[in-house]
């Protein structure tokens, strides 16, 4: 008999702890999701980063300290099994005044203790040569080599793509209402399409875990929403070749300046601490937005004027009480697992995550798990046009011409990029089509423009391969309709 | 390279009003020429502008949008030019001063032109949200005019129902009057600027359809669960500065962004085409030859106009140029007069003019002025003109011999009379 697994939220977390359970034939895996697609929650906005691990303090938080430098690590394997956008471009952290080489120390020290390699303190000289652009005033900086930078939805596709294909079943749009417990053992979640019976609960439900937890009973921790908002240039604007930080505050990591995978300069977060009830409070304010950029022109001076900016957006980090990841089986109620509270470096930590909760089932639930004998590691990204040599582009356009239809100007993606992309969706049950869905899986939509030329173009798309009337496509969701009707609704009166 | 080669003697990169004029007047020269467009259909934006209005100059009657490309469609197929549709230019090369090189994708393949001169009609983007520093929700029920446009007037797709219109440029005057013929509820347009942004006779719209207009004011903040609820719009005062304790709230579901047009010149800066940062578009000569020869620009990659009338004169140009350049193995070199901008001037064009040939001179000025003089003081012109506003560009006809008595630059100034 399967044991059968619930894990209420499909973000980086959730995904990741599936991809692994998904390896044992005993397990019966359900990754449950309010959103219509997955990683929309708190892994859709914040700074990619693959951070070094040395800036978590193993005795205050040491699930981060273990788990950050351990996710580094496994983050190599994964994104080559998953093809993964990713860069490992180092960081450094950079030393404005004397005193901050305290601070540089402290985290070298730390760093060490963490089991970081590679990391160092170099001097004025060899940072300019790192980074020509850095503040002249910058005193020196300590190096991290292993950090790097990925696509944090991507990431959360690839990885669900993979466990769909080994079997673990998505369910989207559906919104957990309740946990069964009966006896003190969980039973099962009650959602808005049903119950899903299940033997262990496993609570990834970012902002909300704190929420699904008191649904299982358990209420010794909160979960307030930390707002971090960022810019991101237009391309072509140079930004540093490392992602730098400022020497950190005991609060936050600091404002970074980085060249984001696509190439585009970006600057953030800043950090907000929000109330507990504005968890849905993404919006993007002057005051904050000020204070980034005040902070980044402190270690890159050369910003590029305000109308080079093609996008800001916020995020939102759950700070769990007490500040560490809170991982652990719940003794009051057997079979349910808080993985709560992860704030940064969650991103960087999922992979390890995974494997944390695998043991804690094998461990801590006495379940004996029993790998498959086919377990597929590998998943195919989709074609993306901007990355083909010109005889791919004949060798596909021959195959389908769609490759040869350029939609998104500004990044380069074909009609073809997108059709695999509605694919893919597909394939892991999006049922509501969306703008973003596709925006996510190919970049269309996120260049200079910012899609004022291929939205319509794949909204179209979007309608036919889902059968349906282009302005019930979507932006984002149920709600974010794309219009209200053709263009006679409101002069026949039949508009909503 | 696997591309298939082809080889040209000019190559129209644009199918809307510039491009297929160019391509027309090009064929018309007895050049051989390649038009390529990345739409599903030749006309740029035209076909979806079914308002009228267009060709009051070039055809002598008032057309639409539809109707106006739909004529040059027309030459097009009786001329029988080379075309490609959903063909998207990739790389443009300057393999040599007498030769390029242009890599496009289309659904029949990737293909490499090589090619003597090249027509660059490319159009202009239209600004977004986010490059006029709007904060809030990012959310559904936000598009740029044109994007508007499309959805409704091609697609048939009616965006919602309570409108508010950023910038009262002649595209968002124009969306203001669609949206209320379809029914919506236009509640405002905010404008920037103490005066409105589009033509007299679009700003007409306002009070044929009692939208109310909000000059010196702009929106600050969009709200919005899954789709837009209210905007926050705030007072500006004379140096554009938010005043405080001015804002307000206006509910609405749509929010239509109509802030200005940028030249789309991505390809030509990859290969140093000058930029004149005054205009967004090239540096251009009196044939509208940018600074690397043999390439040549028109319409509203080379500044935004307001009539299609001058888009299609500017491409018709072009196409001399291109047919000059072919000819004799380069634009014969002269001391080239330089125009420069003077009082209230905010652009002109062309940049350099030969005295060869007459040059209509393209412009548009800072603000607006009553009872002016337009001054060329070197060459000793004056235009008297009632009022001049910046949403009106100027275009004022230079004959050669009246250039040719500059020396080395002519000046272009509005004085009060």
């Amino acid at each position: 008999m399967k044991t059968k697994v619930a894990i209420i939220g499909a973000g980086i977390v959730g995904a990741s702890i599936a991809r692994v359970l998904s390896r044992y034939e005993n397990l019966e895996i359900h990754l449950i999701e309010k959103e219509a697609d997955v990683g929309w929650g708190v892994s859709k906005a914040n700074t990619a980063l693959i951070h070094g691990g040395y800036d978590d303090d193993p005795d205050k938080y040491p699930m981060r300290a273990k788990l950050c430098i351990k996710g580094n690590r496994l983050w190599h394997q994964w994104v080559k099994e998953l093809e993964i956008p990713h860069i490992w471009n180092g960081a450094l952290i950079v030393a404005l005044k004397d005193e901050d080489f305290d601070e540089l120390e402290r985290l070298l020290e730390r760093g060490k203790r963490n089991g970081v390699p590679e990391m160092r303190i170099i001097d004025r000289e060899e940072l300019f040569h790192l980074e020509p652009n850095v503040n002249p005033n910058a005193l020196g900086a300590l190096y991290v080599p292993i950090v790097g930078q990925i696509g944090p939805i991507p990431a959360v596709i690839a990885i669900v793509e993979n466990a769909v294909a080994n079997g673990v079943k998505v369910h989207l749009e559906t919104e957990v209402r309740g946990i069964k417990v009966e006896n003190g053992e969980v039973k099962g979640v009650e959602t808005n399409n049903g119950f899903i019976e299940a033997d262990i609960v496993i609570n990834a439900a970012g902002l909300y875990a704190d929420e699904i937890s008191k649904m299982a009973g358990i209420d010794y921790f909160e979960i307030h929403p930390r707002k971090g908002e960022y810019w991101i240039f237009d391309e072509g604007i140079p930004g540093p070749n490392h992602v730098l930080f400022p020497t950190p505050t005991p609060i936050s990591k600091g404002v970074v300046v980085t060249t984001e995978i696509s190439g585009h300069l970006m600057i953030g977060p800043n950090a907000q601490d929000l109330p507990k009830d504005y968890k849905d409070d993404t919006s993007t304010t002057r005051g904050g937005l000020e204070e980034v950029w005040q902070k980044a022109q402190e270690i890159w001076p050369n910003l590029p004027p305000r109308w080079k900016v093609i996008r800001t957006f916020a995020g939102l980090r759950p700070e769990p009480t007490g500040g560490d990841f809170i991982i652990k089986a719940e003794e009051e109620v057997q079979g349910f697992i808080n993985v709560a509270g992860i704030r940064s470096p969650g991103l960087t930590s999922a992979p390890a995550i995974g494997y944390e909760v695998r043991d804690i089932i094998e461990r801590d639930l006495g379940i004996k798990l029993k790998e498959k004998e086919k377990w597929n590691p590998y998943r195919k990204e989709i074609t993306h046009f901007f990355m083909l040599q010109p005889n791919q582009i004949n060798e596909l356009v021959k195959k389908n011409p769609a490759y040869g239809r350029i939609v998104c100007r500004c990044n380069k993606v074909s009609e073809g990029d997108v059709l695999e992309a509605i694919e893919r969706m597909k394939f892991i049950g999006v049922k509501t089509p969306s703008v973003d869905s596709v925006k996510f899986r190919t970049k269309a939509t996120t260049g200079t423009c910012q899609g004022s030329f291929c939205k319509v173009v794949i909204i179209n798309l979007l309608a036919r391969e889902y059968g349906i009337l282009p302005w019930k496509v979507t932006l984002k969701g149920k709600g974010s309709e794309i219009g209200i009707g053709d263009v006679k609704v409101l002069l026949r009166g039949e508009a909503q | 390279m696997n591309s298939t080669i082809l080889q040209y003697d000019v190559v129209v990169i644009g199918g809307g009003p510039a491009g297929l004029a160019a391509a027309v007047k090009a064929k018309e020269y007895g050049l051989n020429v390649l038009l390529l467009d990345e739409n599903d259909y030749l006309g740029g934006i035209l076909p979806q502008c079914i308002h009228p209005g267009f060709g009051i100059h070039y055809f002598r009657e008032e057309l639409t949008g539809p109707e106006f490309s739909h004529r040059f469609m027309q030459r097009v197929k009786d001329l029988k030019i080379d075309y490609f549709v959903k063909a998207r230019v990739l790389e443009i090369k300057n393999y040599s001063d007498l030769e390029k090189i242009v890599v496009f994708t289309s659904p029949e393949g990737a293909f490499e032109v090589w090619t003597k001169a090249i027509i660059y009609a490319t159009g202009a983007r239209e600004r977004h949200a986010f490059e006029i520093g709007i904060v809030g929700d990012r959310v559904a029920g936000i598009y740029t005019a044109g994007e508007a446009q499309t959805l409704m007037d091609i697609y048939g797709v009616m965006p919602g129902k309570e409108v508010v219109i950023v910038g009262s440029g002649d595209v968002g005057l124009i969306m203001a009057r669609r949206f209320a013929l379809e029914g919506a509820k236009v509640k405002a347009v905010i404008e920037l600027m103490p005066y409105p942004g589009g033509l007299a006779r679009n700003v007409m719209i306002l009070r044929d359809f009692s939208i109310p207009l909000y000059l010196s004011h702009k929106v600050v903040e969009v709200r919005g669960k899954k789709r837009v609820e209210k905007v926050k719009v705030m007072k500006v005062d004379e140096n554009l500065r938010e005043i405080p304790g001015t804002e307000f709230w206006i509910k609405c579901d749509t929010m239509i962004i109509s802030a200005g047009l940028i030249p789309q010149v991505k390809l030509l800066t990859g290969i140093g085409v000058e930029i004149d940062p005054a205009t967004g578009g090239p540096v251009v000569n009196d044939l509208l030859e940018t600074t690397v020869p043999g390439i040549f620009v028109a319409g509203n990659s080379l500044l935004i106009n307001d009539l299609v009338d001058y888009v299609a004169e500017q491409g018709e140009l072009a196409a001399y140029g291109a047919k000059l350049f072919i000819e004799n193995g380069g634009i014969p070199a002269e001391k080239w007069i330089k125009l420069e901008k003077g009082n209230n001037i905010r652009l002109a064009v062309p940049h350099y003019l030969s005295g060869k040939r007459d040059v209509y001179i393209y412009a548009r000025v800072k603000k607006p002025m009553e009872n002016v003089v337009l001054n060329f003081p070197e060459i000793d012109k004056k235009i008297r003109l009632p009022v001049v506003r910046p949403a009106e560009m100027l275009r004022i006809r230079l004959r050669k011999e009246e250039i040719a008595k500059a020396k080395d630059k002519i000046t272009m100034e509005v004085i009060q009379q």
